[in-house]
């Protein structure tokens, strides 16, 4: 029996089409599915954390509200923004691709690149501040400040820099996905119709981006106006 | 199906709009509304997000199986946070 007879198809190659697949159409159905459920994991793999973060702010919302009031709200804001902006030009980029616009699509690409590079250092500088004034979980740790809810309150800052410390990780795999797909995107290898590994990069990137839209209110903005 | 092209002035609404949750939302977190500081900023956080998920992430435009998909994660994630929090909040009335 010949594969010809039972598909017809697979006579004439479509380029970037791979051989179990009927269609570009299907195979990119099948990535999207593929990366959203790999999403799905990530999605519980944070709401363990968050989960963990709603039961100790339940014991312990005192200490809860001390401790975000030594976090930079206008710090954290601008990152909110910074990161918005990048998913901004990820999405474009996307579209560059769909549209079939090469340079735009580079050029976007690195744009959503600095800009999560500037989260990154943002970051770091709020992390060296805390190092600094003595507020980063362990020995170090200067329970004095928050008075009796001290030991309370150092819980709130192992939640503040495992939870911003998991999202800047996954920021820095986004980086790094996303350096070798301005390589492949200034190749012109996205075309129109086949751009899924650039799509599913971004699908990545937007869920970065959905994840720190919790952390910001949760973890900066308890209580302000106390 | 795969190719659907949002204009780009969508983009910049949804961009607008997600920028205006976050001022709004640090903006009302400076006055005391007892518990419902929480309520509001986790509604506002939850606006952002299903914008970011059905504009940015397409799930607007995808087929029904994507939406299957990309709600699955979130169902469990109320379960668990919410059986956990109806479990602490309830502890004291016995």
């Amino acid at each position: 029996m010949s594969p010809s007879a039972t598909h017809p198809a697979a006579e004439e190659h479509v380029e970037g089409l791979a051989h179990h697949f009927t269609s570009l159409e299907q195979q990119h159905e099948a990535s999207r599915l593929g990366m959203w459920a790999f999403l799905a994991t990530e999605v519980m793999f944070f709401g363990g954390v968050f989960t963990g973060y709603a039961v100790y702010r339940n014991l312990y919302p005192e200490a809860f509200r001390l401790g975000s009031h030594h976090l930079d709200v206008t710090l954290g804001a601008i990152n909110t923004a910074v990161l918005i902006g990048s998913s901004l030009t990820m999405a474009l980029a996307i579209r560059g691709a769909q549209v079939g616009k090469r340079s735009a699509q580079v050029g976007l690409v690195l744009a959503t690149m600095a800009l999560g590079a500037a989260f990154l250092v943002i970051k770091g500088f709020e992390y060296h501040e805390k190092w600094t004034g003595h507020l980063m979980p362990g020995p170090g740790f200067d329970v004095a400040v928050f008075g009796a809810e001290g030991g309370h309150a150092r819980i709130f800052f192992s939640f503040y820099f495992v939870m911003t410390g998991l999202h800047a990780f996954h920021m820095v795999v986004g980086l790094a996905l996303l350096a070798w797909i301005a390589r492949r995107a200034a190749r012109g290898e996205f075309t129109p119709k086949h751009h899924a590994a650039l799509e599913m990069t971004g699908l990545y990137w937007h869920f970065v981006d959905l994840v720190w839209i919790f952390l910001f209110p949760l973890l900066y903005l308890i209580g302000r106006h106390a | 199906m795969s190719a659907h092209v949002v204009p780009l002035k969508t983009y910049y609404a949804i961009f607008a709009a997600l920028l205006c949750g976050t001022a709004l939302t640090v903006w009302i977190s400076f006055f005391d509304l007892g518990p419902l500081n929480t309520v509001v900023a986790i509604t506002i956080a939850v606006i952002k997000a299903l914008l970011v998920v059905l504009y940015f992430m397409h799930v607007r435009y995808s087929s029904r199986l994507t939406w299957v998909f990309a709600a699955a994660g979130f169902v469990w994630l109320v379960l668990m946070i919410g059986f956990t929090i109806a479990d602490f909040d309830t502890r004291g009335w016995i």
